[in-house]
């Protein structure tokens, strides 16, 4: 099962599926979220949303110095959290931003693609679609 | 509350000094919760008594709410000052992303002080504030430009609030607005003046941090709950279909919009600002405040071709709602869309209370027409009701006002009225100017109680509409039932979440949410301490020199037809009298 974006023009910019994914930790707030909501250069031209398209080859993997990112059969990796040791190279590594950071760890926080967010989503921009690449960050 | 929630941190800012404090304020947000009741405590502490408006101590005050960032619809930022346009409570609300963000990057409210020598824009991140040399930002005509620029030069995509004024506020009209994302406003009582006289150009906060809840489980449930009410609920899809401009028909057609400065209450040209036809013939996007999937924000598409250039168009993104097409639509007696688009425009531009300078406009049109002003007043601007054009010529003018009667028209109608003459029809409320709701006595005695800031937030045009237009009410009957109606809306704003979802966020469930959060009030105690801010907010009123015995009302709203027929001098009067006891 993979994220992706299904029509990220009809995306309102209310950001429920940011706070549904930081909520997946049990608290509020935003710390946890692996989804960016953002203008596409002010709101009056809609919103960039940006997920990880779970890369088959993926650059954030392989710049972890630490092995701490495991590439996952199919695309995506996993977060091993007692090898990272916040280096921030991963962040960078992803041109898409789709590393997303809890500043109170420092360390990333990776998307797995369990789809949680779709459901709080009530403009039909996200979706969890079977064996196929998303199509994120329009 | 819990222990270590930053919502009890408030943030200290001195702009004189370029210098800040953080300070942690448990015991006043476990008494007032947050939002209103907090910054009403704080600008009793932090507000001379007495002082000017402008004076470097008087201070500007945002406070959010502990179920900001926890729940859906509580994204409203409470901001409190002295008002420069009344002279008493300032109190002004606004969404976008204002209040996540300062939620986020871990404040429960902020403290603004002092006066700068030089334009600045703050930026607030990371625990940090940094003072940043806007003076190239300063005395730009359209304030969304600076609003770019301190996008691209700061971080925070996403995440962040950009509050910023216009040229109004430079110039420190009374009734200058601050915008947040765009689209959101500070409207009422002169913020943007405020922000003005400290050199205060804007803010970028933003931050992305946790907030602890009591039980994860039970928060969940809860949230599921408000969430399904949010976005299945015929009360909140109202709001995001045709959203508020959906009443400009019904109030037309009951006889209780204002038109022409009010001359008539309804128009026989409605047609094609009704919000269903701009909705199908201009609405290009709806979007929403962070954390809200309602997206209540309706933007038009303003399509205007060059004159000098053929097959060239200026395509304008504009935002619309009820008010904005009651105040420079038919107030200013403009029912062509396009027409009051940009005028709306115009106004977005120079920083203004769109229904201020609505009124403002109006006001001066009638003084105009009955010759009580020259040509030479209004700098040479022709102005008729309708004619779009030069009422934008006129807007610009009051944002940067070159003869005495404009510099006077910038401070509203009130104010200009005691100089000019026209008191008989100038639309204002202790010196508000009035919102678009002409519906019978109960909308006019809510606006002469006055606690609250602005237009919707009283519940007297729905006691109107309701009851009025079929049985007989007492003034006290409907002072009473206003004010019950006052102390629940001062618990939302408290806890900041927006009016909107008033019919979901019962005092129940408010006691729910908040106890996930480490507060324990019953609905009864919440009912209590809503009269309580309420009365603390009248304290200020009456400190600064709000008195019931001064509140002047124009004859005009006794004149033009309502939906009542019960707008008479003895039954406004009898409420205010038994309001004054009630509160004095």
């Amino acid at each position: 099962m993979k994220l992706a974006v299904k029509d990220a023009m009809r995306c309102v910019g209310c950001q429920s599926c940011m706070f549904a994914c930081s909520r997946r930790s049990g608290n509020a707030g935003l710390s946890n979220t692996c989804i960016g909501v953002k203008s596409a250069g002010g709101i009056s031209r809609g919103y960039t949303v940006v997920v990880c398209r779970s890369c088959e080859n993926p650059p954030c993997a392989n710049v972890c110095p630490t092995g701490a990112l495991v590439p996952k059969e199919g695309g995506g990796v996993r977060l091993k959290s007692s090898k990272c040791i916040g280096c921030g190279m991963c962040k960078d590594a992803c041109i898409i931003d789709a590393v997303f950071w809890n500043e109170q760890d420092n360390k990333p926080v990776i998307c797995v693609q369990c789809g949680y967010c779709v459901e709080y989503c009530p403009y039909e921009v996200l979706e969890l679609i079977k064996d196929k690449k998303g199509v994120s960050h329009d | 509350m819990i222990d270590n929630d930053t919502l009890s941190k408030v943030l200290y800012i001195d702009l004189s000094k370029k210098k800040f404090s953080i300070k942690d304020r448990k015991e006043l947000f476990e008494k007032y919760l947050g939002g209103t009741g907090v910054a009403t405590a704080l600008l009793h502490e932090e507000c001379p008594k007495g002082i000017d408006a402008f004076d470097e101590q008087s201070p500007i005050i945002f406070a959010v709410g502990p179920l900001t960032g926890v729940f859906p619809l509580a994204s409203k930022t409470c901001a409190m000052f002295k008002s420069p346009h009344t002279g008493d409570l300032g109190e002004s609300h606004a969404g976008g992303r204002s209040a996540i963000a300062i939620r986020m990057a871990g404040y429960g409210a902020i403290v603004i002080k002092g006066k700068s020598e030089l334009p600045i824009y703050l930026s607030i991140s990371n625990g940090k504030v940094l003072f940043k040399n806007a003076t190239t930002l300063w005395g730009m005509k359209d304030g969304s430009i600076a609003a770019r620029v301190m996008r691209q030069n700061e971080k925070g995509e996403g995440l962040r609030a950009i509050f910023r004024i216009g040229r109004a506020g430079e110039n420190m009209s009374t009734f200058a607005n601050v915008t947040t994302e765009t689209y959101r406003h500070f409207g009422r009582l002169g913020l943007g003046a405020i922000f003005g006289s400290k050199f205060l150009k804007g803010i970028v906060i933003s931050g992305k941090q946790a907030i602890e809840v009591a039980n994860k489980k039970e928060y969940r449930t809860l949230y599921d709950k408000i969430y399904n009410e949010a976005t299945e609920s015929s009360a909140m899809k109202k709001y995001h279909d045709v959203g508020t401009a959906i009443n400009i028909k019904s109030l037309n057609s009951m006889k209780a919009l204002p038109v022409r400065n009010l001359q008539a209450s309804s128009t026989d040209e409605i047609e094609q600002v009704t919000g269903e036809e701009i909705a199908k013939n201009h609405l290009a996007r709806r979007v929403a405040c962070a954390h809200c999937p309602v997206a209540c924000i309706h933007l038009a598409y303003l399509r205007e071709p060059y004159d000098d250039d053929p097959y060239f168009y200026k395509t304008t993104p504009v935002c619309y709602d009820f008010e904005l097409i009651y105040s420079l639509g038919t107030m200013v007696g403009i029912t062509k869309p396009k027409a009051m688009l940009k005028l709306i425009d115009i106004v977005e531009q120079v920083g203004v209370d769109a229904m201020s300078m609505g009124v403002v406009l109006s006001w001066i049109t009638e003084m105009y027409e009955k010759g009580r002003i020259t040509k030479e007043d209004i700098n040479g601007i022709e102005i008729d009701w309708g004619k779009s054009d030069d009422y934008i010529e006129l807007v610009k003018n009051i944002a940067k006002p070159t003869t005495d009667f404009l510099k006077a028209s910038a401070k509203g109608v009130s104010y200009a009225s005691s100089v000019y003459g026209g008191k008989e029809f100038a639309m204002s409320f202790g010196k508000n100017e009035m919102p678009g709701y002409h519906t019978g006595p109960s909308g006019y005695l809510g606006f002469l109680l006055g606690a609250r800031h602005s237009h919707l937030d009283n519940g007297g045009y729905s006691l109107d509409q309701k009851e009025l237009i079929k049985n007989d009410l007492s003034p006290k009957q409907v002072v009473d039932k206003l004010l019950e109606e006052e102390a629940i809306r001062q618990v939302l704003s408290s806890i900041a979440v927006c009016f909107f979802a008033r019919g979901i966020y019962d005092l129940k469930l408010v006691s729910e949410a908040i106890k996930l959060l480490g507060f324990d009030f019953t609905e009864n105690q919440l009912m209590e301490m809503g009269k309580q801010i309420h009365l603390n907010k009248y304290k200020f009123k009456m400190r600064e020199g709000f008195s019931f015995d001064k509140l002047e009302i124009p004859e005009r709203i006794y004149e033009t037809k309502d939906p009542t027929g019960k707008i008479t001098k003895e039954y406004i009067k009898e409420g205010l009298d038994y309001a004054m006891k009630l509160i004095c």
